[in-house]
């Protein structure tokens, strides 16, 4: 019987259609845009101008407290301009422009492919250098990883859980990451366990990825201090929360972190990125992006420099398909639709989805016969179509004695929604509404 | 049996009546006294109970204009001056006048003005879609048109108008209460001032972008160029981060501002229609104005027609 979490879930068509593509690296754009704020938290604060040279791996954007990370140069070549230009929010964000030329390093980072085990064990030399390296979760969430490497006094971590789940139908970009560069992997979880001072690590995988699992059992045979935790498929068991509870048995509190619970979850591409930062003193400038859709010519995996407009995957991937209805940024579930192609990949780009115009369009709402569905899928055992109503009658009080502040915004409610309710997109507005509330009264 | 009934009624009228003095005593004891004068400001509002004094309705208005003994800070938007007038006469105060206003909205990017750009198909809802992204046109100041301001409006002087997707304000219904004003994620409603005869004049834009990125994703977006600014005799307008706003205190209803508008950003709304000097057919030789003045003389008449609306 395969481990997973007990309460809700759903299990959504995988649809894994690049699951067999190897990695490939994406030509250089002919020009960048680095937004300055990739990461939750402090945007950073841009250190060129206008004119200036930068190389492949350069500061150029520092953070800008202690939960914020540093922006390096994905590209080499000449600063166009420090400016404004719109994310997928449509919002205009600060960024760094980048005309591209040539492909010149920054000196002292390592370019090879070479193995490198032997890492010094100091906790805080490794955490400064993450830190450095302006590395964050790569899982979609973005929160700084020197951060989760650092637990608030008093609490102690136990373990590292390593999170190769990727329960988002469509993605597979760490599906690939595991099975090409494991070696790699596993240097970075023994850095990050170092890290962390703990002395066990939990890799979860569901089961629908049975090679990378079988490589992995494989590598790790002999080290007793990394397991590879099979798992049930079950959405959405790539949460934090959802994946302590279906490894360990643990349950975070409500409104706690993992670390309450002794645990710290980091991404397959966060461990990834991690060895290379710590051995190879390489920042985190370029990540595996999924390209994929059930019309896109070729769904592909790539390597993308950080700041490469989405058109240039979907050009290498076999250009737009002409029944395109929706581009998601991630994956069905959880991703976000984009206004227009011209916005850049960013460190917590995981996949472009080019849905198809019949699939992505939604349904018209119809009310509720209450059947409870939403209840029943919920991974965090909420009620959203009570946090739903009162969100949408604005009666925060209500919501934030039903815990809205809880909901992890998956999504399970609105795809299980019988009458295809927009359940997450007014949870997700109270929640904001409710965060306010609580940050105000803070003050 | 007659026995039972006789012994019954005494014994509920003896606890009646020993539950009477206690409860006298009791209230005697925890008597809250109450200004009368809450409950006579009271009757003189006009118990709409909308929030729009800032306060949690009329009765906490009532409360707060006893307690502050000074109605200097203390307005109802719905009743008006001739309703503080009576509450000021209650109390034995004086009232602050206060200029009846009217909610406007500085948008005018309907669907003929502002192509759209992308497809929403979520949460009905503004403030939804304000949370997700920018809106469904290249402009992230505008109206998103799913009508938050006309669920919200307590006194039925709103609709949105699904040919413009815009709503449009009832002058003679709206009490300024501001409930729009807190609805509208994009803050694009304003309260200001009622002209004589309902007339206004304003700058239907809040787009803040340079000119020539507002004008793309709008063709009626103030450009700020300023010209506006330039030709006001009364210093009533002023140029904000690429915008121009008119003052509606310090507005004297000229009209001057409003054909110097290169794009046609500020409405004149309620005036008779102007004795148009450019009658004339436009001059070929004039190849660079030609353009402009007929633009002008449409937009006129698009005006006037909005006019007859309201």
């Amino acid at each position: 019987m395969l481990k997973t979490f007990k309460l809700g879930g759903v299990h959504p068509a995988e649809n894994k259609l690049s699951a067999s593509k190897a990695i490939e690296k994406l030509t250089l754009p002919k020009s960048v845009f680095i937004p300055v704020a990739q990461h939750i938290g402090a945007p950073a604060q841009a250190l060129v101008k206008k004119g200036d040279q930068v190389k492949v791996g350069q500061l150029i954007a520092k953070s800008g407290g202690f939960v914020s990370a540093n922006i390096h140069s994905s590209v080499s070549g000449t600063v166009k301009k420090v400016d404004l230009s719109m994310d997928s929010s449509g919002y205009p964000k600060q960024g760094i422009f980048i005309d591209v030329a040539g492909d010149e390093w920054e000196e002292g980072i390592d370019t090879s492919s070479t193995l490198v085990e032997n890492f010094e064990a100091d906790s805080k030399k490794i955490i400064d250098k993450i830190n450095a390296a302006g590395i964050v979760g790569l899982g979609g969430a973005t929160f700084p990883t020197h951060v989760k490497l650092m637990p608030p006094q008093g609490m102690k971590a136990e373990m590292l859980l390593i999170n190769g789940v990727e329960c988002e139908p469509y993605l597979t970009s760490d599906h690939r990451l595991m099975l090409e560069k494991a070696p790699e992997l596993l240097v970075g979880i023994r850095i990050l366990m170092c890290a962390l001072e703990v002395q066990k690590a939990y890799i979860g995988i569901e089961n629908n990825k049975p090679d990378a699992i079988a490589h992995l059992q494989e590598l790790t045979k002999g080290d007793r201090s990394i397991e590879v935790v099979p798992l049930k498929v079950k959405y959405p068991q790539g949460g934090e929360k959802q994946l302590i509870k279906a490894v360990t048995g643990r349950e975070v509190p409500s409104g706690a972190l993992p670390i309450a619970v002794g645990a710290v979850v980091n991404n397959v591409g966060t461990a990834l990125a991690v060895y290379e930062a710590v051995q190879k003193n390489k920042p985190l400038i370029e990540r595996v992006v999924t390209i994929t859709g059930k019309s896109v010519a070729k769904p592909s995996n790539f390597l993308v420099r950080i700041g490469t407009p989405v058109q240039e995957l979907i050009d290498a991937a076999g250009g737009l398909p002409e029944d395109s209805g929706k581009i998601i940024s991630g994956g069905p579930m959880m991703g976000k639709a984009v206004a227009n192609t011209d916005i850049p990949v960013t460190k917590g780009t995981s996949g472009i989805l080019i849905m198809q115009d019949k699939e992505a369009k939604r349904d018209k709402v119809k009310t509720c016969i209450r059947c409870t569905r939403c209840v029943t899928v919920c991974p965090m055992g909420l009620e959203p179509y009570y946090l739903m109503t009162v969100s949408e009658k604005q009666i925060w009080e209500n919501a934030e004695n039903h815990h809205i502040m809880d909901c992890i915004e998956c999504g399970s409610c609105s795809y299980t929604c019988p009458a295809d309710r927009p359940l997450l997109d007014y949870i997700r507005l109270g929640k904001g509404k409710v965060g306010n509330i609580i940050r105000s009264r803070k003050q | 049996m007659s026995e039972t009934i006789i012994y019954t009624m005494i014994a509920l009228s003896a606890i009646g009546i020993l539950a009477a003095v206690i409860l006298y005593f009791v209230a005697q004891k925890f008597k809250v006294y109450e200004d009368p004068r809450i409950d006579e400001v009271e009757t003189a509002l006009p118990g709409a109970n909308c929030g729009g004094c800032g306060f949690a309705g009329c009765r906490a208005f009532a409360e707060a204009c006893v307690k502050e003994n000074d109605l200097a800070d203390l307005f109802c938007p719905v009743g008006g001056n001739d309703c503080m007038t009576d509450v000021a006469a209650v109390l034995g105060l004086e009232a602050v006048k206060q200029d009846p206003r009217v909610a406007v909205l500085r948008c005018n990017g309907s669907c003929d003005h502002r192509p759209k750009t992308n497809q929403y198909d979520g949460a009905l809802s503004c403030a939804a879609a304000a949370a997700l992204y920018s809106g469904d046109t290249g402009c992230q100041y505008g109206c998103l048109s799913h009508g938050d301001c006309a669920v919200s409006c307590d006194f039925d002087a709103l609709h949105m108008n699904p040919e413009t997707g815009l709503p449009e304000v009832v002058d003679e219904k709206c009490v300024a209460c501001g409930a729009c004003v807190e609805a509208c994620p994009k803050s694009l409603f304003e309260l200001r001032k009622r002209g004589p005869k309902d007339r206004k004049i304003y700058v239907a834009c809040r787009n803040e972008d340079k000119g020539g990125v507002a004008k793309k994703s709008c063709e009626v977006a103030c450009i700020g160029c300023s010209k506006c600014f330039k030709v006001c005799p009364f210093d009533a307008i002023v140029m904000n981060n690429n915008l121009a706003f008119i003052d509606s205190d310090k507005c004297k209803l000229c009209r001057k501002c409003v054909p110097e508008c290169p794009t046609n950003s500020i409405l004149e709304i309620g005036f008779p229609p102007r004795k148009i000097k450019t009658d004339l057919p436009p001059k070929p030789a004039a190849k660079k104005e030609a353009p402009a003045k007929p633009e002008v003389k449409g937009s006129e008449e698009t005006k006037t027609d909005n006019s007859d609306q309201k």
